[in-house]
């Protein structure tokens, strides 16, 4: 009877090897196909702690001190292990209501209840030190230190930039940014990013399931160490871009110096600016928005390297270097000026008064708008009168040897690159063959469509100081050790003018100044060499451009200056290039008088 | 004198070296599984690995005392048996202690006891004893629910303490009563209903009868197609639908919140993973994380540092996986299987049909313990806590086993003289 049932061992026993199989081909597929299980298991018990590095100090040419680091700390909250506590107390003493505290409490336990996750970043100084001593009382928080950016002078703001976190598509694009890591976002800040931040570190920590520290994973094997960022010597003197600022208080426009014989740029002044310590912390946001809400100053925009004006008469230096490499003029050439320049279509470009006829020093010290339509017109026409897009090229080719109508690639972001306009753009505008010199003549006094940049304008300079060459003008000269900057960045850049005929020039720029069209920006015992210009713009009144270096021989600045609707060139930029020059190469201005009125100046209608 | 020398040599020593084997590889890796490095000592008593050394003592005193006793004793106090533990099980209900939300423990003194545990040991004689019956009809149907009401008694009385997990146990002696000549259909709707079950939860109804019904007609066409066989087809159809509906009804409707989630999470609908499926999720990260040779004695990370929940009670498996890998995993399951086949082959060997039945529910119950614990740990069964035989921390289960095992090696010691 019984027996009948036999087969049934057989059922029983395929039941458990089945299940044994089953086990068997499930466990070959977790522990050996499927990896994603020794990630999760990292993921649990692996704490990657990141070492932020101190981010590198910045330094100007004299070894004062720009950019320094100072401590903030960041409130942490463990919100498991909150207990009960003087919430009042805790509230005042971080400075925030009893309803903040709660929504903060509740998105701390939203993201973790046993990670800890920052509760109010960047408490300062005075409230840390408060609430240092009563932290025993406050179960749950800590308090993580973390550096800010700190400015010793209110000053330079742009060119040294500013940090801020780093967005997520930059941390999409670069693996080494994580969210709430620092980043420059302008400025040398930006520019030296990689320099500045150094390389951060990992401290690798084995944790249970409550989070608590079980020691460092493997004795620290896969650890890596952070590397302090390094420190930036700057070119900029700083008691140079101060006096700059001072002196284009209430003006819109720019200085810009350069040290002719290496590039380095002395000061970079954008006016009006803003005092860096305004974007650090917790009120950047604030001050960000207040500042860029600002549209009748623009603060947050960098004049010296963003605004494009037309250069006006100091171009009249260039086109005088053309003129004499072309072979059109010599130095003793003469023209007549009969108070302007006729176009023959019953416009003319008029001229002051001054006495003639001027060979080409004096026009340059008397700035003759007649002398540079002739000039010019000879050299579109040098070739014959139909020849006009070759020769224009020619001269279009000698112009971008100044560094002009290019970005020239100095060392910070968000270089623009001006317009030297090209004979295509003439082209589409006349159509081909429909436009001759005198169509386009009003570039033979730096208007029309020619628009350079501040620092466009002083590397022009930096080409006449050096008689014939620039170096691209930078603002770091150390990288880890002062003047340590790579050597590459000093090469020449020698324009088309032959050195040999900027003598001639140079000593009309000198004359300029000795008894021309600036004499108010004399200086005793130092010869300067400037060329004045006011630029008519569409945007109100004359712009006031000044471009000069000094000394003559051997020059060791050269400068631009633009104060935007001041008009002649005389009445506020030469006097304030001078005063820089003199700050720079006496340490100090004598002047006070000239200073203050200089300073007091409130060109910005309100 | 000659029975004391005898039966060491007729006792089966593959079982008891397969049993002493489990029971130290347990001990190890609730060692491992609660190492503290304060306290290193595995013989420390005050940490689970000591108090385990202990229960593993005690349990190899209970296995000499088992072996000692004649063994008609068992056979002949059955009833007894089963009728003192029904007695104590109804007696956790009104006086046991709460622990984790079920109320089966009772407290001798320091020692905490779980009745459930030794009830599986008491059903196993009591079916036995039924089954061996010389005048038993078993073509009856009558037999076969009286055999139920034996296991379902017990059963209930376990899930009136909501212990769960130790009432289903007892769904093993299906396997029991199907050896010995219950019809095979009990066994195909036991499987059958949990498959429609979760397809129901997880397909479209209209999908599944369409299913049910093609099967319904292929059934019918294999059968010799009188009415009678029409008539069985469509009240199983029938029934099955109402399953169907049921079971979502039940779902969706009877079920608390929690339960649902569990349910859901382990058809795979949803993936809490730091609520119901946190557990599941926990113990395969640190299973799948051994890889292949595991990641050393006392280098597992997972189990150590607590992010597998009851590393060494319920999810002892995870240890194993962790710290043995794959190799290691598959040698504890092939001597589990070992285990089981060699009671089964005892078990067929047996003179007295009484010790076959019983071998029989040894195998069973512990095969039933080894796959839905060890199936949970894997993520193919649901969450029901019940222990690993002989592996999972614990004195009560430890010693039930014990008790249960050493009962059979007893009986088959001397098969010769029983009948």
């Amino acid at each position: 009877m019984e027996k009948l049932y036999l087969n049934r061992k057989f059922i029983i026993l395929g039941l458990f090897l089945f299940t044994g199989i089953i086990f068997i081909i499930r466990l070959f597929y977790i522990q050996v196909m499927a990896e994603n299980y020794i990630l999760s298991a990292n993921n649990n018990v692996l704490r990657y702690i990141t070492q932020y590095p101190a981010r590198g100090l910045i330094y100007d040419r004299n070894g004062k001190l720009l950019v320094y680091n100072e401590a903030a700390y960041d409130m942490m909250v463990i919100p498991r292990e909150v207990k009960a506590m003087d919430t009042s107390e805790f509230c005042r003493l971080l400075g925030i209501t009893v309803n903040h505290f709660r929504e903060r409490l509740t998105q701390a336990r939203r993201y973790s209840s046993y990670k800890p996750s920052v509760f109010e970043s960047q408490i300062n100084r005075e409230n840390f030190g408060a609430l240092q001593e009563k932290m025993f009382m406050f179960h749950g928080f800590f308090v993580q230190p973390r550096t800010l950016r700190s400015y010793s002078y209110p000053a330079a703001a742009h060119m040294l930039g500013y940090i801020g976190e780093a967005s997520p598509s930059i941390i999409a694009q670069s693996p080494y940014y994580k969210a709430s890591d620092y980043i420059g976002i302008s400025g040398i800040e930006k520019s030296y990013e990689t320099e500045l931040r150094g390389r951060k570190g990992m401290k690798i920590r084995v944790v249970d399931v409550h989070n608590r520290d079980m020691g460092s994973f493997q004795e620290g094997h896969y650890d890596t160490i952070s590397l302090p960022g390094r420190d930036l010597w700057s070119s900029i003197d700083v008691d140079l871009q101060i006096l700059g600022e001072e002196l284009m208080r209430n003006k819109k426009g720019s200085i810009v110096a350069i040290e002719p014989s290496s590039g380095e740029v002395l000061c970079l002044v954008s006016s009006p600016s803003y005092d860096p310590n305004l974007l650090v912390g917790r009120i950047r946001n604030h001050n960000f928005s207040l500042l860029s809400a600002d549209s009748i100053n623009i603060p947050l925009f960098n004049r010296a390297l963003m605004a494009t004006y037309p250069p006006g008469s100091t171009f009249k230096t260039v086109n005088a270097l053309v003129g004499l490499q072309e072979g059109v003029i010599t130095a003793s050439t003469r023209f007549g000026c009969p108070g302007g320049f006729a176009l023959g279509n019953g416009h003319v470009v008029g001229c002051h008064d001054h006495a003639g006829p001027l060979d080409l020093e004096e026009s340059i010290q008397h700035s003759c708008n007649t002398y540079y339509c002739r000039v010019f017109k000879s050299i579109l026409e040098k070739d014959g009168f139909y020849a006009t897009d070759k020769d224009f090229n020619i001269w279009r080719n000698h112009i971008l040897s100044f560094g002009l109508g290019k970005r020239i690639g100095l060392d910070l972001p968000s270089e623009l690159s001006g317009n030297i306009p090209s004979s295509a753009y003439y082209d589409k505008y006349y159509g081909k063959n429909r436009w001759r010199s005198l169509t386009v003549i009003s570039l033979a006094i730096g208007q029309g469509e020619v628009l350079v940049t501040p620092v466009q304008l002083a590397n022009m300079t930096t080409v006449i100081a050096n008689r014939g060459y620039y170096i691209i003008p930078h603002v770091i000269k150390g990288v880890g050790q002062p003047d340590s900057v790579n050597r590459t960045l000093m090469e020449k850049h020698f324009c088309t003018v032959d050195p040999g005929y900027f003598d001639v020039v140079v000593d009309g720029m000198e004359k300029v100044v000795l008894a021309g069209t600036a004499t108010n920006a004399r200086l005793d015992s130092i010869s300067i060499c400037a060329k004045t210009g006011t630029a008519q713009n569409p945007h109100g009144d004359n712009h006031s451009i000044f471009i000069a270096f000094a000394p003559k021989d051997n020059p060791k600045i050269a400068i631009s200056v633009i104060v935007e609707n001041a008009g002649w060139g005389a009445s506020w930029a030469a006097p304030i290039a001078s005063l820089m020059i003199e700050q720079y190469l006496k340490g100090e201005v004598k002047r006070s008088e000239l200073k203050e009125r200089m300073m007091n100046g409130n060109l910005i209608k309100p | 004198m000659r029975r004391e020398y005898g039966i060491f040599h007729r006792i089966d020593w593959v079982m008891v070296f397969l049993y002493l084997a489990l029971v130290l590889f347990g001990w190890i890796n609730i060692y491992a599984a609660v190492y503290d490095e304060s306290q290193p000592s595995i013989f420390d008593l005050s940490q689970r690995y000591g108090k385990q050394m202990v229960w593993i003592a005690a349990a190899l005193l209970l296995a000499i005392v088992t072996l000692a006793i004649d063994p008609k004793f068992f056979s002949q106090f059955a009833w007894l048996i089963y009728s003192g533990l029904i007695g104590v099980l109804i007696l956790v209900i009104f006086i046991g202690r709460d622990i984790s939300g079920a109320r089966s423990w009772l407290h001798i003194g320091s020692v905490a006891i779980q009745p459930a545990e030794f009830a599986k040991m008491a059903t196993a004689l009591v079916v036995a004893k039924y089954l061996s019956k010389m005048d038993l009809n078993l073509k009856k149907v009558q037999t076969w629910m009286k055999a139920t009401i034996l296991i379902l008694f017990p059963a209930l009385l376990i899930l009136l303490q909501r212990d769960m997990g130790s009432a289903l146990v007892f769904l093993a002696f299906i396997l029991v009563f199907y050896r010995f000549g219950m019809s095979g259909l009990v066994l195909i709707a036991l499987v059958a209903m949990p498959v429609i079950g979760i397809l129901a939860l997880l397909i479209n109804k209209l999908i599944l009868i369409g299913i049910l019904f093609a099967g319904a007609v292929f059934f019918y066409f294999m059968t010799q197609r009188k009415f009678r066989h029409l008539m069985i087809v469509l009240v199983i159809f029938l029934g099955s639908v109402g399953y169907v509906f049921s079971v979502d009804y039940a779902v969706n409707h009877i079920l608390q919140p929690h339960q649902r989630e569990r349910i859901n999470v382990l058809i795979g609908k949803t993936s809490d993973l730091k609520g119901a499926g946190y557990n599941v999720n926990q113990s395969l990260i640190a299973i799948g994380s051994g890889q292949i040779l595991g990641k050393g004695f006392l280098h597992g990370t997972q189990t150590k540092y607590n992010f597998v929940p009851e590393q060494s009670t319920d999810f002892i498996f995870c240890t194993v996986g962790e710290e043995w890998g794959f190799l290691g995993s598959i040698v504890l399951i092939v001597l589990y299987l070992i285990l089981f086949i060699r009671i089964l082959t005892v078990a067929e060997r047996q003179r007295s049909k009484f010790c076959r039945v019983y071998g029989y529910s040894v195998a069973s119950i512990l095969f039933f313990h080894f796959a839905i614990n060890i199936g949970m740990t894997l993520g193919l069964m649901p969450v029901i806590g019940i222990p690993l035989p002989f592996l999972s921390y614990g004195g009560s289960s430890l010693w039930a086993f014990t008790i249960l095992l050493f009962i059979f090696i007893r009986q088959d010691a001397y098969r010769l003289e029983l009948v």
